[in-house]
């Protein structure tokens, strides 16, 4: 049994009246301890898919209408509300990508680490741990800064207080929505290997949200790639970007500015992701995909291995 | 020959908070003596972390701040000395383009009225008739259609909107373009687009950047050379190849490490300490060596000399070595 399974998620959401579908038959599998990381542009479902697996996404305008979440073989979406706060933080903790919008501003820091802390144990709720949870992120002189407001710290701070609060309850899921997107290089690469860092002491599992393939590699054992609602591709990470089977990977894959491969003419995709309830009727990328053959726009094509453990939508996977 | 930007000694001052008598607490030195010159046809970048005045420097060239010593050089006048009136009519030579496409196009106006507002301002069409067959053909270059010109900005998606950000400093026909993060908040597919169009453009129109990006491999693909800029101050500058594959100044190699690869190659990260410092207060001598790996006691009390490193490339640190 894996640490967090979800089978065939639907997920739709209410928009003038009608009811749209956003998440299509979404299934992932998170071992424990194991890094997973979903890619893809805005807008193909990516944040919708993850707030799911804590239940934290408003009903309405959001509806669940197909599949099923395990967390640890607990079924999520007939969870009582009740229990549901036994499974967000303690089991499932959040990283949002606007620390500006998700940490309490008339609070300090260091009190909103506390409540976390409480929460896991009231004994740690103390300043010894509140600084120990600082220093974890890098964030100097933990004492001092546990007395200051998010206003008195820069968007780097702040994101790092976000994950110490998420870490304070030691999840067993962490649950990372651009974790670093916001921030400077220097700031990220220390981020993520902190990240990393917390899975290989702690056993923590992650399920990373990036747009950053770059990001991706580095952190994640396996990466899913989202398109309009679906998973399209998924596979060990190396293998994965170095031989995408998806003509939509492949596109994204030649659409990054690598540093050093400054002569490599970059790509794009032409068109943009269709927007919810736009969806057509046959493979959702046909209409942006350079290798579409006449067919593609009319049979919606099924999920294939061609390889063991690396899967994907698409007809004609590129060999 | 003659660069068409140049910047000497440039420095911009923000007072903050005010006495008694009206006199400011502080000046932070957000730009502290910057000198780099753009070719007409180059494209330079500069690349630093958030907060290191980079914007600010962008838009001090384009005296959007008004810079408090040093000059500007467009075409060999100095933009610092213009009265309103003639900076005015110089802005033809030299335009912006923005990072946020939403909040730099009005929303109550057509795109093509957004457009055509510039070619009023300086005059380039004779006729109503010339303008707006001029708008159509500004959005036809930049990759949308003609009849975008009639619809309103919250109809297009964030890259085309960057495109219309794009033909409206096109409109006058400028000689530079200023950009300003013009695709960081763009997804990766569409950044590629971006780009793509910027170095066409850039071929096509004999185009210069000024490229304004946290990003070093973005500005690796589209710049010849890269400024790399720390607390107000240059610290490296040569071309782009080598300022990312061969950096001279400490900074710069811990920017470069820090870079995540897609392809899992790369060098060993160089870890940095502490955050970047409050430019309130600075740090003497080379504003780098509190987080400098390799600082010497000389960097805490000496200001590091801007020289040539090796040909064409520019740093500002006393232990670079060819």
């Amino acid at each position: 049994m894996s640490l967090l399974e979800i089978d065939q998620l639907q997920i739709d959401f209410r928009l003038r009246g009608d009811w749209v579908r956003a998440v299509d038959g979404v299934s992932l599998r998170v071992e424990a301890g194991q890094t997973v990381c979903l890619v893809g542009e805005s807008g193909c479902g990516k944040s919708i898919t993850a707030l799911s697996v804590a239940r934290l996404l408003h009903t309405p305008p959001a509806r669940y209408s197909g599949g099923q979440i395990r967390f640890d073989g607990t079924d999520v979406l007939t969870l009582p509300e009740s229990d549901l706060v036994r499974l967000r933080g303690p089991a499932v903790g959040y990283v949002f990508q606007d620390p500006g919008t998700s940490l309490n501003p008339v609070m300090t820091v260091g009190s909103q680490i506390r409540e976390a802390l409480y929460l896991k144990d009231p004994n740690l709720a103390n300043p010894t741990e509140v600084a120990r949870r600082l220093e974890w992120v890098g964030i100097p002189d933990p004492e001092r800064r546990a007395r200051d407001y998010p206003h008195q710290m820069s968007g780097g701070m702040q994101q790092r207080v976000m994950i110490a609060m998420a870490l304070a309850q030691e999840p067993r899921l962490l649950i990372a929505d651009e974790p670093t997107t916001a921030l400077d290089v220097t700031i990220q690469a220390q981020i993520l290997e902190l990240l990393v860092d917390m899975k290989q002491r702690r056993g923590m599992a992650m399920l990373l949200i990036t747009h950053n393939l770059g990001v991706a590699r580095s952190v994640a054992d396996q990466v899913l790639v989202m398109y309009a609602g679906q998973i399209v591709e998924a596979g060990p990470v190396a293998e994965l970007l170095a031989a995408p089977r998806h003509p939509y990977t492949r596109a994204l894959i030649a659409s990054v500015p690598e540093l050093g491969h400054a002569t490599h003419r970059l790509q794009g995709i032409p068109g943009v992701v269709p927007s919810l309830g736009h969806w057509n009727a046959g493979c959702r990328f046909a209409p942006r995909c350079n290798q579409a053959r006449p067919e593609c726009s009319v049979n919606a094509p099924g999920w294939t291995e061609p390889t063991p453990g690396h899967g994907v939508r698409c007809p004609y996977p590129i060999n | 020959m003659e660069p068409l930007l140049e910047v000497r000694d440039l420095a911009v001052e923000f007072p903050i908070g005010s006495d008694l008598f009206g006199r400011p607490r502080h000046i932070v030195h957000a730009v502290n003596g910057v000198s780099l010159a753009v070719d007409a046809g180059e494209a330079l970048g500069l690349v630093g972390e958030s907060g290191c005045g980079k914007t600010t420097l962008g838009r001090a060239i384009l005296r959007l701040i008004e810079p408090s010593a040093g000059k500007v050089l467009i075409c060999g006048e100095d933009w610092c000395r213009l009265s309103p009136s003639e900076l005015r009519s110089r802005r033809r030579f030299a335009q912006m383009v923005f990072q946020d496409p939403n909040s730099s196009l009005n929303p109550r106006l057509t795109v093509g009225a957004s457009v055509a507002e510039a070619i009023e301002i300086h005059r380039l069409a004779a006729t109503s008739e010339k303008k707006m067959a001029r708008v159509r053909e500004l959005l036809e270059w930049v990759g949308l259609s003609g009849d975008a010109a009639d619809r309103y900005p919250h109809e297009f998606s964030g890259g085309q909107r960057q495109r219309i950000g794009i033909a409206r400093a096109l409109a006058v026909e400028p000689r530079m373009i200023v950009c300003d993060e013009p695709v960081s908040a763009l997804d990766v597919s569409v950044q590629a687009q971006i780009i793509q169009l910027l170095q066409e453009l850039q071929q096509a129109r004999g185009l210069a950047y000024l490229f304004i990006s946290h990003d070093l491999a973005v500005v690796e693909h589209l710049c010849q050379r890269t400024a790399v800029m720390y607390l107000g101050r240059l610290v490296e500058l040569g071309p782009s190849r080598q300022v990312c594959g061969a950096p001279i100044h400490p900074y710069t190699r811990a920017l470069v490490s820090a870079v995540p690869r897609m392809t899992g190659e790369g060098v060993a990260r160089i870890q940095l300490t502490g955050d970047l410092p409050s430019p309130l207060h600075p740090p003497t001598g080379c504003p780098f060596h509190p987080r400098c790996p390799i600082a010497e006691s000389r960097c805490r009390t000496e200001v590091p000399a801007w020289k040539e490193v090796r040909l064409g490339h520019w740093a500002a640190c006393h232990l670079a070595a060819g």
